[in-house]
């Protein structure tokens, strides 16, 4: 059963995606970490350091892809399960800091001894463990989402209304993760990690490490989501896009449908922020706010969404403009980023993806046709010969 | 009235009893009662706000009625359901605009409407049966597509939509189907085939029809219900019921 559900993800251009992104798994770290800085195939550390975090971004896109491309659903929030996920990760690093904080508090992170606390609040519990904190990375999206999920799909909130209250989720936990009182270190956030596992954050070995699973996380989750979208429940995903009441009618819990690629969608970019974190060193609330999320819907319109592989490209092009945009015209990034978005909408409405696919179903159509006309010539000229 | 029909309600496919119902004080219903016996064919017409959608609507479960009784197979109170479990149970229904899924294949739509699991795990590990392969080969044959199995569903014309639709009805296995307007925008060919089409079909189940095009109805020659103002204005053959002065002031003479 699970053999022939991911034997049906072996699309081609999804093993090709996932070959590309192993290899790149691979090359890369080994090229940076052993190669000698004068090799020309060396890969400096900064630059890989910059690639794992669009590998992250690119899950993150990958997820969103799921929902919106598949279900229709526009979720203007998914960088808040991402932003979870990163907490969640952090945590665990924070507690790993023990003796060597700044107060030298062996048990309580450096900014609740800052606020006077006496105690690690219960929810901080467990985080010294690798294992727990790796359930809560999936476990706190994907609860959330579930809960979220359950109340609007059920009462039929649809279209821009759940991209509303999308919105307002994420910027709830904004103004929540910015109190000091929360217990999530208020608006400076998570940082000054030390270790992962016993080995610095710092070292270029661990960072290597990082990338890689970065890039091998994202082709894992391409894999599976290919598996989904070609599966019979994908096809009803897309059911549910394009003529939702057909979906009802035909026997369908919509709300059922949507309630778990919802819930599996805020899982991976709860996965993508745990892999974001330790590579940037930082996890502040800032992470939830909502132009974080919109940002995330442009990476994925511009890539093109339905076609999972488009978001990632999407989030690697954006992400590596908005680096270069950034460092030559600072001033000037958010108005080049609305003008991709209108201009992606406006001239390739279906995505860099979207319009190559299209133009190559369009020259085979086209060769097609001209094989039949050639057929029938021959046959033609065959019978007058005849 | 209602201690007449409770006789009928029994042994009835589809019973609905003094059903009303109310948008805004705007009564769409107003006490309708009628029955459709198991493996009947039943027409029903009546002029534009009649509340003819309304009454599909209540029958599969997307409006809640104010009061009445919606009873299917004589036992399972309707009124208590929503759309899945109604769809589950077995009442398929025709939209008035086609509704296919355009991004699929006519074989995938079909794929889609077979009474097979529909939960997420069902539909997550579902592989596709020879049994399954038969049936959709089989349907495909009855709605005519067959040479058309792999195209999109967008690419079909206006007819070829609706009888896709039909084909996801039959692909459902309902007892009961409820088609609205199916030869709205057909030409004149293809209203003569879907009459034949819907007869043969009414062959193993009860059918309710809702159309405007009064040949359509002639050409089914099944019994006519006129609903007008919300509730049932004349019942009975095509030539009685066009006979009928209320009707004809009501509907056909405007």
């Amino acid at each position: 059963m699970i053999s022939a559900f991911l034997f049906r993800a072996m699309d081609r251009k999804i093993v090709v995606a996932i070959a590309i992104l192993v290899a790149v798994g691979i090359f890369i770290p080994v090229s940076s970490v052993f190669l000698p800085e004068s090799s020309p195939l060396h890969v400096p550390t900064y630059i890989m350091q910059l690639f794992g975090k669009y590998l992250t971004y690119a899950l993150l896109a990958l997820a969103l892809d799921l929902v919106w491309g598949f279900c229709g659903i526009l979720s203007l929030g998914h960088a808040a399960f991402f932003a979870l996920g990163g907490y969640a990760m952090g945590m665990y690093l924070m507690r790993q800091i023990g003796t060597r904080g700044v107060y030298g508090d062996p048990v309580l992170p450096d900014f609740m001894v800052f606020l006077n606390w006496k105690e690690l609040p219960w929810f901080w519990y467990g985080f010294d463990m690798f294992w727990f904190a790796m359930i809560m990375v999936l476990l706190v999206p994907g609860l959330l989402a579930f809960v979220f999920g359950w109340f609007a799909f059920r009462s039929r909130v649809n279209g821009v209304y759940l991209s509303i209250i999308t919105q307002a989720m994420t910027y709830a936990l904004l103004l929540a993760f910015f109190r000091n009182d929360m217990g999530f270190g208020g608006n400076n956030g998570l940082t000054d990690f030390k270790d992962i596992m016993g080995y610095s954050v710092q070292a270029d070995g661990t960072r290597g490490i990082l990338f890689m699973l970065s890039a091998f996380m994202l082709a894992l989750a391409l894999l599976f989501s290919s598996a989904v979208v070609r599966s019979k429940y994908g096809k009803v995903l897309v059911g549910v896009r394009d003529a939702e009441s057909r979906t009802r009618f035909l026997g369908y819990r919509v709300e059922r449908i949507k309630l778990f690629i919802f819930t599996v969608s805020a899982m991976m970019a709860g996965i993508a922020g745990a892999l974001y974190v330790p590579q940037v060193g930082i996890i502040n609330p800032g992470e939830f706010a909502p132009a974080n999320s919109i940002e995330v819907v442009i990476w994925t319109a511009v890539g093109g969404r339905g076609t999972l592989i488009g978001p990632i490209i999407g989030a690697i092009l954006v992400n590596g403009g908005k680096s270069i945009f950034t460092a030559a015209w600072p001033d000037y990034w958010l108005f080049a980023l609305g003008a991709l978005f209108v201009g992606s909408t406006l001239f390739l409405p279906k995505g860099i993806v979207g319009t190559v696919q299209e133009f190559l179903a369009k020259r085979k159509e086209k060769s097609a046709a001209k094989a039949e006309q050639v057929a029938e010539d021959e046959a033609a000229t065959a019978g007058e010969a005849a | 009235m209602a201690t007449d029909m409770k006789h009928y309600k029994s042994n009835s496919m589809l019973y609905l009893d003094g059903v009303s119902v109310s948008f805004d004080g705007f009564k769409a219903l107003n006490s309708l009662s009628f029955v459709v016996e198991p493996g009947e064919l039943r027409a029903i017409i009546g002029p534009n706000g009649a509340g003819k959608t309304t009454m599909m609507d209540i029958i599969t479960g997307k409006t809640r009625p104010d009061s009445g009784d919606v009873f299917f197979n004589g036992v399972i109170d309707l009124t208590k359901k929503d759309e899945a479990d109604i769809a589950q149970l077995g009442i398929g229904r025709k939209f008035q605009k086609p509704t296919v899924f355009e991004s699929h294949t006519v074989w995938d739509n079909l794929e889609l409407a077979l009474d097979r699991k529909r939960t997420v795990f069902g539909t997550l590990f579902y592989q596709l049966s020879g049994e399954d392969r038969d049936r959709i080969e089989d349907i495909l044959e009855t709605v005519r597509l067959t040479a058309r199995k792999d195209d999109f569903a967008a690419n079909l014309s206006h007819g070829q939509k609706q009888w896709l639709e039909i084909g996801m009805l039959l692909a459902q296995d309902p007892k009961l189907l409820l088609v609205d307007e199916p030869v709205a925008g057909m030409t004149d060919a293809e209203t003569a085939e879907t009459a034949i089409l819907l007869r043969k079909i009414a062959e193993t189940r009860s059918v309710v029809v809702v159309e405007h095009d009064m040949g359509f109805i002639r050409d089914l020659g099944v019994k006519v219900t006129c609903l007008a103002e919300g509730s049932v204005l004349a019942e009975g053959s095509i030539d009685f019921v066009s006979n009928d002065p209320a009707v004809i002031e009501n509907y056909l003479g405007r």
